[in-house]
């Protein structure tokens, strides 16, 4: 369902301007507040109504195939780690739900260069970073040998198992 | 275009997409290269960008090796049965031998998993699939991203990347711009990292008018994750491979946790069981894989269009029972709220409650892709400690472009990756990519200035053909002169659909009908250079639809030169109806020659694991 602005609630800020994977919320340069400048690239993925500080971007049905008077409402609270939901059926009903979103701090992940670098030798094995302990096996990072794969042989009396074919994109004569 | 300022950036690696791929990438490059310049270029805004944007309810790809739930041998068979046979055997199990680690990470930085209070392990949704709230899965994974790389540049369209101009067949950069400024940019690097995404809106999708958008694949992965290499002449593989999803009707609401967690089932119209009923007609068609378990989505899906086109639907999940258990109810809701919003306001605004009415599925358009149950892509290095020869030429995850490596759904021949595994692949190639530049010493690519000043000229072009074209007119959309994106994308859908096998010929297809789509494509190309863009904004769909384009010329001509049906439920060819092991038992490769707009076709072998071979030959 396509996202819209509400005229009273946008201060025109451009979080979801920022925020929005589609590069379809742009400012008015009219009414100097956001727009959803192309509802059909619209994937109804609510970054832009999450972003929102004012809770000015509500969500209608898509009208192909979305009968109306529905609503989808949502709060997202980074600082208490978790996510609600409102939904209100076209007949009134409701449902609610919420969920935890995330169980540390923001902008606590360590950096990748914060660990102690690896050795020189490191870069030659087949171990990624924090491997094997973050396998959390004790068995060290599984490996197999060539000469376990055999190759399937397909039929070799068949001429077009040998030849490569040039498929043009010109168009045909 | 003089007036657009160009800025150079130079780097020793640079990750061009910022998905799960493209994290991935950037976390481990900073790991292994502390000295080096690691950057990122995305689309998008990183914080919320990709196909994981809008959040997942479950991690489809979990070993669990330390509870003994799997090891990655087992994961190989499940992508082969599932795949009818075709995967790269090495790089599956170089996926599997490692997602866990990942995942214990993303674990470690905050992203909530659903434990089974019963036994203290992940809440296993399925076989492979873990349970997770995962509305804040994409911006956590970002902010390790953001901080591993030295600088990440968000709202940067790349349109082609670049070659080095002293040794062929060489990667040196990438130029794009900037969809807010204009600026053009150069960026120059000694390794490049494709983690950009797969391809929806390259076929018609069923809803053509406001809800195009709610394709089940994002109306972002505009194939660039195709597109760039093709173009460079990398070599691809399994373009032919798209897939075809059942799906809720309308939202595209998922169907996992439904089936596998939920438990609930599948029955048509008259509420009816109807997948027994087409058995031996898939079995007719494909031979004895039609035995494997779990049965291959593609072969579900099969009996799902016959039962369609018996007049028998539609098909309905039966969603009732499970609904009555409350905990259910919620899981069953909280999927949607989680990754796909718009089936709970498809089902809010048609007063679907699941607890009453048993909801419609429909099949999807088909999409390429290389990260779920489909395996298309570019054809890629191997891991070094097992590969066979054949699959080995170099640098893990490195395509058959030097310094050019690929994540998630770029690289082709490894489905089911999902998002741990998309992340997993990007750090074996941000590994390699730093062993790479060690190895490069003291000659670097460098990219000729030839070269991007003539792209530079073409990357605007669309806003100079606009400004003139729009003189001629007194208004509207309709012009005798330039091609708006978004008509030149619905031209490509209905080529697509029509003449490759969309949804509008029930996924059907022969080689009559590519030839006249390969023509009918030619003519579009060829337009595309009349491409009129009235802003930055249509400047990128402008190039989203170039990219969109070479990706569904590669499709086609694999397509045509699989003669086969290898995947019944995902297309068919009608002059080849059936499964062919003894001649189509291996991999399609293609390679582009820009000069020509040719694609050279050749077949590539299949490896399998050696306990397995009488499994997979049967």
């Amino acid at each position: 369902m396509p996202t819209f602005v509400y005229m009273t609630s946008c201060d025109g800020c451009g979080h979801c301007v920022d925020i929005c994977p589609s590069d379809i919320m742009h400012i008015d340069p009219v009414t100097r507040r956001a727009v959803n400048i192309e509802p059909n690239f619209c994937w109804d993925c609510y970054s832009c109504v999450k972003a929102c500080p004012q809770n000015a971007i509500d969500s209608r049905g898509y009208a192909d195939f979305a009968p109306m008077g529905h609503s989808v409402r949502v709060l997202r609270e980074e600082d208490k780690g978790t996510i609600s939901w409102r939904l209100k059926f076209r007949d009134g009903r409701e449902k609610h739900f919420e969920s935890p979103i995330r169980t540390t701090a923001w902008g606590s992940i360590k950096c990748a260069s914060e660990y102690e670098a690896p050795s020189t030798e490191a870069i030659n094995s087949q171990e990624l970073a924090h491997e094997p302990d973050y396998l959390k096996t004790d068995q060290g990072l599984p490996s197999i040998t060539v000469d376990q794969f055999i190759k399937y042989e397909l039929a070799p009396a068949s001429a077009a198992n040998k030849k490569s074919k040039k498929i043009s994109t010109q168009a045909a004569e | 275009m003089a007036g657009k300022k160009t800025v150079f950036v130079d780097s020793d690696i640079l990750v061009i997409g910022g998905g799960f791929g493209g994290c991935g990438a950037a976390y481990e490059s900073r790991y292994w290269g502390r000295d080096k310049k690691v950057v990122v270029v995305e689309k998008a805004n990183i914080e919320r960008s990709g196909a994981v944007a809008q959040g997942l309810y479950a991690i489809n790809c979990y070993m669990g090796m330390r509870w003994g739930e799997n090891e990655p041998e087992d994961y190989v068979r499940y992508q082969r049965n599932d795949l009818m046979g075709l995967v790269r055997e090495d790089l599956g199990y170089d996926i599997g031998r490692h997602v866990d680690s990942t995942v214990h990470k993303f674990e470690e930085w905050g992203l909530p998993i659903m434990t089974d209070p019963a036994t203290g392990r992940y809440q296993r949704e399925g076989k492979w699939q873990i349970m997770i709230h995962g509305e804040s899965y994409k911006p956590i994974v970002a902010e390790a991203a953001r901080k591993a790389a030295d600088a990440v540049y968000n709202r940067i369209m790349v349109t082609h990347l670049l070659m080095d101009k002293k040794k062929p067949n060489r990667v040196a950069g990438a130029v794009g711009f900037n969809v807010r400024t204009g600026d053009f940019y150069v960026f120059q690097s000694k390794a490049v990292i494709v983690a950009a995404g797969g391809a929806s809106h390259i076929f018609k999708p069923h809803s053509a008018g406001e809800g195009m958008g709610r394709t089940w694949y994002a109306p972002w992965s505009s194939a660039s994750a195709y597109a760039l290499p093709i173009r460079v002449g990398a070599k691809m593989t399994q373009m032919e491979n798209r897939i075809v999803l059942t799906r809720f009707k309308d939202g595209y609401g998922p169907v996992g946790a439904y089936f596998l967690h939920l438990k609930t089932y599948t029955q048509n119209g008259y509420g009816e069981p109807y997948e027994p009923a087409w058995r031996q007609s898939i079995e007719d068609m494909v031979g004895d894989y039609v035995n494997h378990e779990p049965v291959p989505t593609c072969l579900r899906n099969h009996a799902f269009l016959k039962e369609v086109e018996a007049g028998r639907g539609p098909i309905r999940m039966v969603t009732k029972e499970a609904f009555k258990d409350p905990h259910k109810e919620i899981v069953g809701w909280e999927n949607f709220l989680g990754m796909t919003i718009g089936q709970a306001v498809v089902w809010a605004a048609n007063n679907i409650d699941p607890k009453e009415v048993n909801p419609e599925l429909v099949m999807s358009e088909p999409y390429v892709m290389g990260s779920h149950a489909t395996c298309s892509g570019a054809w890629a290095s191997g891991p070094e400690d097992y590969a066979p020869d054949e699959y080995q030429w170099g640098y893990n995850r490195m395509m058959t472009v030097d310094g050019l490596f690929g994540a998630g759904d770029t690289l082709g021949g490894t489905p089911h990756k999902f998002s741990s595994g998309s992340f997993t692949e990007g750090r074996l190639a941000g590994k390699a990519a730093n062993k790479y530049v060690d190895d490069l010493g003291t000659n670097p690519p460098e990219v000729s200035e030839d070269e991007y000043l003539e792209l530079k000229e073409m990357i605007y072009q669309p806003l100079e053909t606009y400004r003139v074209g729009r003189n001629e007119i007194t208004a509207g959309t309709v012009s005798p002169t330039y091609l708006l994106p978004l008509s030149g994308l619905q031209r490509l859908e209905k080529i697509m659909d029509e003449y490759c096998g969309g949804v509008g010929q029930r996924y059907m297809v022969n080689e009559p009908l590519m030839m006249r789509g390969k023509e009918l494509l030619k003519m579009l190309k060829e337009d595309l250079a009349n491409l009129g863009a009235d802003s930055l904004h249509q400047l990128q769909r402008a190039w989203e639809l170039h990219h969109r384009v070479l990706a569904s010329e590669c499709v086609t001509a694999h397509t045509m030169f699989r003669e086969e049906t290898r995947w019944p439920g995902y297309y068919y060819r009608g002059d080849h109806p059936k499964l062919d092991d003894k001649n189509w038992h291996c991999f399609t490769l293609s390679q582009y020659d820009e000069r020509t707009g040719e694609f050279e076709m050749e077949k590539a072998p299949v490896y399998h694991l050696v306990d397995d071979v009488k499994q997979a030959a049967e």
